[in-house]
């Protein structure tokens, strides 16, 4: 290993970095509201949210003044609780499910239909997908109840067919919550996919074309691998926003019926407000903040080596 | 690293000045959100925080009438009406992270008595004994809730706006159709079972018998369905001698499995509709006034619905029978009912709390009482309003709910008890819906209890 020339020369190296450290410094100084903010705003929440877990804090009662310092006691019972499991379970359905499987298949189906029908349709057929993704969630999610509800829009059309639809809500909890997810987020990866495939240069699948490879094989092995990173980094996008879903299940099923759509989120909020312990609430964010960030790791370790 | 063109003709000092700037104002900003301490209350406002949803509007129709009446009295304090519209459970939640904050936290508010002795222990509220000690129409209250405003400690936060009983309602007109007596009272739970199967087998699209089971409807399930049951068994949630919770009693399991009775042989709604958020609203407003349902089990103030407002039903008086719930297996007293209640309470954080106790006994004076109970169907806790022939006349049900008084019996009030009666919504939800049998259900209702309240506070039955 050679040594910089700046090391060679300490006095006038080290003026010229304290000038330059100086400058630097000078320049980021706007960004520190934003850092501020991020860190009172983000951060701030975060760190309570972590240190609120190892307490017994109630939302009323004794406890709610007086919370104690009880270690990790509310992992001890979260984890001997059969219902947690359950609620991992679900989540890890859910993000399989509607997102990773989901939303991804179907956007990049519909980007790569869109890219090969009539710009009229393909604009139409956009509308409707983005206007899901547009509304706000409360509003989606009451959409989806009425049309998964028994006297609802889905079993009203089965019924004009003559088929008699079951109570959807209350016998696919799961099925219909991870229908509406699909339903609200496929836009995202859909525009997503449709920005990346329309990057690819033409003279690729051209030469492609010419070499006498089929639409399949050029789509598995010309188009997939050159938007890899569009992919994962859509993976990611995704799966962490659909494990913060909560308005959409709460709303189609409450979690219900019993706990069989309960994911993290909704036992987190049913623990923390229905049943008044925030502290054990906490606890259980904290393990699906813990999850989403094994699944970014995942997803970076997958991104790497085609950044470098 | 080239500037930009703009920046690069700012001198580096106006550069510096400027991000200072810019950071001042964000530090100004995050401080504005703290909020510099209590700036935000005032002893010329009170704020009073109370429930509103589409089926109960009554209380702000009082409490507007109470505001105008007590500005008009004094020109110096002005009450601020904060209504919270959602249904209780949420409202609770709401309740209580206002109360977590000074800023957001009620001067007066509209309490359920069973949540007073938790939001005494968390310190939300502030005792008013000073204040009712030269209040003259204290007298009037009945003793018996005078009791129910009072917290651990053995002083009083809250005063009874009315308190309610919990019988049966049931369709005439529909029982006619299925051949069943007009005047109708079943002795025993198999009395209810029998003529819920009958209407089933006569009137097949008529949901026999509504009894709520959801963790969505919350206290409603605790107390409307299954402390109805338990209150009629041998078995009781909670030993008031002792002071000790009952574990594994056989009442508890009989409970839920009446509950599952109904559910499994489809004597009560389907499972879409039970478990559905709005179901308490769906029986008041929707399904008993359309003769969609035959019978439930809920509390006297649901004709208070159907006199006037949105959901005014005019022929209620014509349909709709009264019968009182049966114990089990008609040991006496023969019935049973539970009684519960709401009150007006001082919030601990109130900065004028002369001036909020002079708002409620506005509030809850005389003519405000009259009108509270007699707009929202509930049973008068003030003796000279009780005898009152308006009070009296005002509606045929009163006369049918005052009379289940008698049989009537009160939550255990025990600051723990909210999130007691949250293990047992969990316990009839999962029985309902088939996620485990009473046995299974109760084991899971009687770890969570000691969980809850620890080993030394319960007892096996």
């Amino acid at each position: 290993m050679h040594q910089s020339p700046a090391c060679g020369v300490p006095t006038a190296g080290g003026a010229s970095r304290r000038r330059h450290t100086g400058r630097a410094l000078r320049r980021e100084l706007p960004l520190l509201p934003a850092v501020l903010m991020l860190l009172a705003f983000m951060a701030g929440p975060i760190a309570y949210a972590f240190y609120g877990a190892f307490t017994n804090r109630t939302m009323s009662g004794y406890k709610a003044v007086n919370p104690d310092f009880i270690g990790v006691d509310n992992y001890v019972s979260l984890f001997s609780d059969p219902d947690f499991y359950t609620s991992v379970l679900l989540t890890l359905a859910f993000l399989l499910g509607s997102a990773i499987i989901g939303q991804n298949v179907l956007g990049m189906l519909v980007a790569v239909l869109m890219r090969h029908t009539p710009r009229s349709v393909s604009s139409a057929v956009g509308a409707c997908i983005v206007g899901a993704w547009v509304m706000p969630e409360i509003v989606a999610a009451f959409a989806c109840y009425a049309f998964f509800h028994t006297e609802g829009t889905l079993n009203t059309v089965l019924d004009a067919i003559g088929l008699d639809g079951p109570a959807w809500l209350v016998t696919f909890p799961m099925l219909s919550v991870i229908l509406a997810n699909i339903w609200r987020g496929t836009a995202f990866s859909m525009m997503n996919y449709n920005a990346a495939l329309a990057e690819i240069p033409p003279e690729i699948k051209e030469s492609a074309q010419i070499d006498g490879a089929g639409a399949l094989q050029s789509f598995f092995r010309i188009s997939l691998p050159i938007i890899r990173r569009t992919i994962a980094t859509n993976l990611m996008l995704t799966t962490l926003q659909t494990l913060g879903v909560f308005t959409l299940i709460f709303v189609m099923t409450g979690g219900g019926p019993g706990t069989r759509s309960s994911i993290l989120p909704v036992l987190a909020y049913q623990e923390a407000f229905k049943f008044s312990q925030i502290g054990y609430g906490s606890a259980i964010a904290t393990v699906t903040l813990v999850i989403g960030a094994v699944f970014s790791l995942v997803y970076t370790r997958v991104l790497r080596p085609e950044v470098e | 690293m080239t500037p930009t063109p703009v920046l690069s003709q700012i001198t580096p000092s106006r550069r510096a000045l400027l991000g200072g700037a810019i950071t001042l104002a964000a530090a100004g900003a995050l401080s504005a959100c703290s909020g510099p301490d209590g700036s935000s209350r005032n002893e010329n406002t009170l704020r009073v925080v109370y429930q509103k949803t589409a089926a109960f509007q009554q209380l702000e129709h009082v409490l507007t009438k109470a505001k105008e009446e007590y500005e008009a009295s004094q020109s110096t304090v002005a009450i601020e009406l904060v209504p919270i519209e959602a249904e209780q459970d949420s409202y609770f939640t709401k309740l209580a992270l206002m109360n977590g904050s000074p800023d957001t936290a009620p001067d007066i508010i509209y309490e359920d008595a069973f949540q007073i002795r938790t939001d005494v222990a968390a310190g939300y509220l502030r005792p008013i004994d000073e204040y009712v000690a030269t209040w003259e129409e204290w007298n009037m209250f009945l003793d018996s809730v005078k009791d129910v405003g009072k917290g651990d400690d053995d002083k009083l936060y809250g005063i009874s706006l009315g308190t309610d009983t919990r019988g049966i309602f049931y369709n005439k007109k529909l029982f006619a159709q299925a051949g069943l007596p007009e005047q109708w009272q079943p002795t025993t739970w198999d009395d209810i079972l029998q003529t819920a199967r009958t209407l089933k087998t006569a009137l097949p699209d008529v949901i026999p018998f509504n009894m709520y089971a959801s963790k969505a409807f919350g206290e409603g399930t605790s107390m409307q369905s299954f402390e109805m049951l338990l209150y009629g068994t041998q078995d009781t949630l909670y030993d008031t001698d002792t002071k000790k919770w009952v574990t594994g009693s056989q009442g508890f399991k009989d409970a839920l499995t009446f509950l599952k009775t109904i559910y499994d042989e489809g004597l009560a709604p389907g499972l879409d509709i039970a478990l559905d958020t709005n179901i308490g609203s769906r029986i008041a407003t929707e399904l008993l006034p359309q003769g969609k349902v035959a019978m439930c089990v809920d509390g006297s103030w649901l004709p208070g619905g159907w006199i006037n407002g949105d959901n005014a039903w005019p022929q209620w008086e014509e349909s709709i029978g009264y019968a009182a719930m049966p114990t089990q297996n008609g040991k006496k007293p023969g019935f049973t009912s539970m009684s519960g209640g709401w009150t007006l309470a001082m919030g601990s954080q109130t900065k004028n709390p002369q001036a909020a106790f002079d708002f409620m006994a506005v509030a809850l004076n005389k003519d405000n009482a009259l009108k509270y109970y007699t707009e929202n169907s509930l049973i008068a806790v003030r003796s000279d309003i009780a005898e009152m022939e308006e009070y009296l006349t005002c509606n045929s049900s009163f006369e049918f709910f005052s009379s289940l008084v008698q049989y009537t019996h009160f939550r255990p009030a025990t600051p723990d008890y909210s999130r007691i009666s949250g293990s047992i919504q969990i316990a009839c939800e999962d029985v309902v819906s088939g996620g485990a049998s009473p046995e299974e259900a109760a084991a899971t209702y009687d770890k969570s209890l000691v969980g809850i309240v620890g080993d030394d506070m319960v007892q096996a039955a």
